[in-house]
């Protein structure tokens, strides 16, 4: 590698990376209140919307003025009723007749959180990196398409099969992480172009692999594979009445792992000093190309696993939307997680509630579903402006922030 | 016009950058502001400015109250402020930027007024010998020069009293004596000047009235004729010493050799051109020149930041350069960089972890891949109470330390491990004459431990305490190696590109 290589490589990240590098800090150093506080904000402004948009309410503000009292009766029912649904949809179903089912909601908020805790997860490391990764999408359909591919045409005994194809899915999403890593360490390419590129890469690939007669299920024009062996398929834990798979712990597992590995090891040392401040990294001697390269390619990793609770777990065969929308949705859960192992996990289930409680909010409250992606949204809009929610709470500004005196 | 400061407080948050500052300055006078880093001068100037509302107290021009609200009321009262660094717009004009923020317009049509802008800047260049071309382009001027500019902005909008930043940080020892015969002159036209500034020497050259400020706080007055000692005491509050005691230098074998060094940027610019030197071991060799000069880059090439483009760097008989920076600096090279800030700390991370960032990965810091924190805070105690950090606690943020105890960090770090050679540039920046006492202590203790030592440094009074041998740069190239008891006339003239010969 010349020696001209390596110093546009350094220098990429620390000048149009430098607004990326700024942000991701502020959110990631943003306290535990400011995170706490947007969720606040955002349910607020959510039962705002609920109310404009329920059809009772705008029927009881036509004759406001003569009984004005009839509105507010009519707005606390319309959101009452919206966040006793999703409680309902997400948490403890009260109405339901079984345990069972008043338990599975719950159950199905951990099935949902396990791929956003994963690819989460993956992502915050990069953002502790100050890499701004926002290829988890692509990475857990790579993930997904290998794992899968393991799980359905490869037959193993049982054990090995899972454990197989398990590594197989990290090795995937691995892949699809190392390769917009390498070229930014190699060549300065932006990691965020690259990664979403890469996105539209992956979801086309599976999307031809499930026309091909190796991927797709045998008598079926429809895009899907074939169920994978029950050898490969994560074990449920909680018995067959619930969707809950081993994939859930192995997601805590990965939590705890990556704690580790951010806090007490000399790689997650580097990573963030990397990138907490890359020159005084390289002038110690760090080698900040590797850096980048090793965090892309764990947080592929992670992500991969997410591909893996999704298609071995949760669906247990390869469709053309086996990814969702959890790519994307994780970038939020690791913003919201302010980029920690504990905060992505408490976050993951978070937004795997909101998940889950569409349904539930739908049917019950007959309200859209497009309300759960406005209140994912608001609360993305206000971690990334914490001088908003500051202001909006009227909370002091941060201490830290230089004092300027000379 | 006569200004007065009465019980001026600032706090921002807990801390008192300013503690009820009374000040009194004259009209012709010239008012120097005294101070170490970090004492509140530019606080209090930045009150009177109007850039910070002050929480008490009060400002007075000619016996009457003052409130502004922002620098454009302070500067309708005629109040200039030349800012340490300087408020330019590179690509205009000097007129441009002069009359930039109260642009005059002619003719229906409103264009600018060019050509009004341009007489005042001859008008005034001309009345103080300023030599300043209205039409050159800032980013061709000199650092003097753009200065110069500066000061004429301010006096276009009939300053009366006209407040100087730190204004010598940036300039050769012959821009500081034009300088400072320039506030001289607007002196004896009747400007209040009031000059803020650590530096000693400039105090005693041209200052009226003197009015020391330690934490915050007016902590005396002095006369010109008061010593240097006698100054630096009131303002760090202890007697220093003002020179740096150390013994004649005992060089033993050749540790750098640097042959034919080249460094061409990234824009194809030679910033370092064909540089050849030793250091033995045992001694200092303190590398002179106006900021700029190919010094950051000498440094840098060194350690091996910024790639060579030609010849060969040898530490100990062993080439350095092209080696991986992590290698040069196991190799036996302590590195203190320029910009602490930037290069040499994680201002996020703890004291405890900025103290192994090059050793993070070797025993005893780590075990295989597992950090061991408590070996980690062992050693970050030790290292902060032998360097003397001023901190709470090893688990603080870089960011929360003075300048002076950031730089004790950086230094602990480095001197940690066994050293053949020592590359600290600009060692004292910003720093306390207390923490420069300690540095200089620090830096002579290492090479009478044997270790060759490079101080790169743009303040030449350090280079004078602390150099065996000093080496001038100019454009990329050493003009030439001289003893350390070369004059600082000379040294000055080299700092601008004469010859040893040329200038002795």
């Amino acid at each position: 590698m010349s020696a001209e290589a390596v110093k546009k490589s350094d220098d990429a990240p620390s000048q149009e990376g430098r607004d990326w590098r700024g942000l991701l800090r502020e959110i990631t150093e943003s306290s535990w209140i400011v995170v706490v506080l947007a969720v606040v904000a955002s349910l607020v402004i959510g039962g705002l919307l609920i109310i404009f948009a329920d059809p009772a309410v705008a029927e009881a503000a036509r004759y406001f003025f003569a009984r004005p009292m009839d509105t507010f009766a009519a707005a606390w029912e319309a959101v009452s009723s919206a966040y006793t649904a999703m409680f309902r949809g997400s948490i403890w179903n009260y109405s339901g007749d079984t345990f069972v089912q008043q338990f599975r909601p719950f159950t199905e908020t951990l099935t949902m959180a396990t791929p956003l805790i994963f690819a989460g997860l993956g992502l915050g490391i990069g953002f502790r990196a100050g890499l701004f990764n926002i290829g988890a999408q692509g990475q857990i359909i790579m993930g997904a398409m290998l794992g899968g591919w393991v799980g359905f045409a490869w037959h193993l005994p049982v054990g090995l099969h899972l454990l197989v194809a398990v590594v197989a899915s990290m090795l995937g999403g691995a892949l699809w992480g190392f390769i917009p890593g390498i070229l930014k360490a190699k060549t300065g390419a932006h990691e965020v172009i690259v990664t979403i590129m890469l996105n539209y890469v992956a979801a086309n690939l599976l999307a031809y692999a499930l026309s091909t007669d190796a991927f797709q299920r045998p008598g079926s024009d429809n895009p899907q594979s074939p169920v994978v062996d029950t050898t490969a398929q994560y074990p449920l834990i909680l018995g067959e009445s619930y969707r809950l798979h081993l994939g859930f712990l192995l997601a805590l597992a990965a939590a705890f792992g990556v704690w580790w590995l951010m806090e007490r090891s000399t790689w997650g040392f580097r990573f963030r000093a990397v990138g907490a401040n890359p020159r005084a990294a390289r002038t110690a001697g760090m080698n900040v190309s590797f850096g980048i390269i090793a965090v892309m390619t764990i947080a592929g990793g992670l992500a991969g696993l997410a591909g893996s609770a999704q298609v071995l777990g949760t669906e247990k065969a390869l469709t053309a939307g086996i990814a969702g929308s959890f790519g994307f949705d994780a970038i939020t859960v690791a913003l919201l997680g302010r980029s920690r192992p504990l905060g992505t996990v408490l976050a993951g289930i978070l937004f795997g509630a909101f998940r889950a409680s569409g349904p539930t909010l739908q049917v019950a409250a007959q309200l859209p579903v497009d309300i759960v992606l406005i209140l994912q949204s608001l609360i993305v809009l206000f971690i990334a402006a914490p001088p908003l929610v500051r202001f909006l709470f009227r909370l002091p500004t941060p201490t830290n922030e230089k004092v300027v005196a000379a | 016009m006569k200004l007065e400061l009465k019980g001026i407080t600032k706090r921002f948050g807990t801390f008192t950058a300013n503690d009820s500052i009374d000040l009194v300055v004259e009209p012709g006078k010239v008012h120097a502001l005294l101070g170490e880093n970090g004492a509140g001068k530019s606080t209090l100037m930045n009150v009177l400015f109007g850039l910070y509302v002050a929480d008490e107290g009060e400002v007075l021009l000619d016996g009457k109250p003052a409130d502004f609200d922002g620098p454009g009321d302070a500067m309708a009262a005629g109040i200039g402020m030349v800012h340490q660094h300087f408020m330019l717009v590179p690509p205009f004009t000097v007129a441009e930027n002069v009359m930039l923020g109260h642009e005059q317009v002619k003719g229906a049509a409103k264009l600018l007024d060019l050509e009004a802008a341009r007489a005042k800047v001859k008008e005034i260049s001309d009345r103080f010998k300023f030599d300043v071309d209205p039409d050159a382009v800032i980013e061709d001027l000199p650092v003097g020069a753009q200065q110069r500019v500066e000061i004429i902005k301010a006096l276009s909008r009939d300053a009366k009293i006209l407040i100087l930043d730190e204004p010598t940080a940036v300039l050769t020892p012959q821009e500081t004596d034009e300088l400072l015969s320039i506030v001289k002159d607007l002196r004896d036209a009747g400007t209040a000047v009031v000059l803020i500034t650590h530096k000693l020497r400039e105090v005693q050259a041209v200052a009226d009235t003197i009015t020391v400020i330690r934490r915050g706080k007016v902590v005396g007055t002095a006369e010109p004729t008061a010593s240097q000692a006698e100054l630096a005491s009131l303002m760090v509050g202890r007697d220093v010493s003002m020179t740096v005691d150390k013994d004649e230098a005992k060089p033993g074998k050749v540790m750098l050799t640097v042959d034919d060094l080249s460094v061409v940027d990234e824009e194809g610019i030679a910033r370092l051109k064909h540089v050849s030197f030793n250091v033995r071991a045992g001694e200092i060799l303190a590398i002179a020149g106006v900021q700029g000069n190919g010094q950051t880059e000498l440094a840098e090439a060194l350690l091996g930041v910024v790639p060579t483009t030609a010849g060969t760097a040898m530490l100990d008989g062993e080439i350095i350069t092209d080696k991986p920076i992590k290698d040069v600096l196991h190799s036996g090279m302590g590195f203190v960089p320029e910009d602490r800030t930037e290069d040499g700390l994680v201002a996020s991370f703890t004291i405890a972890n900025n103290l192994i960032l090059d050793l993070h990965d070797k025993a005893p810091y780590a075990k295989g891949m597992a950090l061991q924190p408590k070996v980690i805070a062992e050693e970050a105690e030790k290292h902060v109470e032998q360097f003397d950090v001023r901190t709470t606690s090893i688990e603080a943020t870089a960011s929360s330390l003075s300048g002076g105890n950031q730089q004790k960090v950086v230094l602990a770090r480095e001197l940690s491990r066994p050293l053949k050679l020592l590359i600290a540039s600009q060692p004292t920046r910003g720093l306390d004459v207390g923490s420069i006492e300690f540095v200089h202590k620090r830096i002579i203790a290492e090479r009478d431990g044997g270790a060759a030592v490079i101080i790169v440094s743009s303040e030449l009074d350090e280079v004078l305490a602390l150099a065996d041998r000093i080496a001038v740069m100019y454009h990329g190239e050493i003009v030439g190696i001289v003893p350390p008891d070369t004059d600082r006339d000379t040294l000055g003239l080299m700092m601008a590109g004469a010859h040893e010969e040329e200038a002795a």
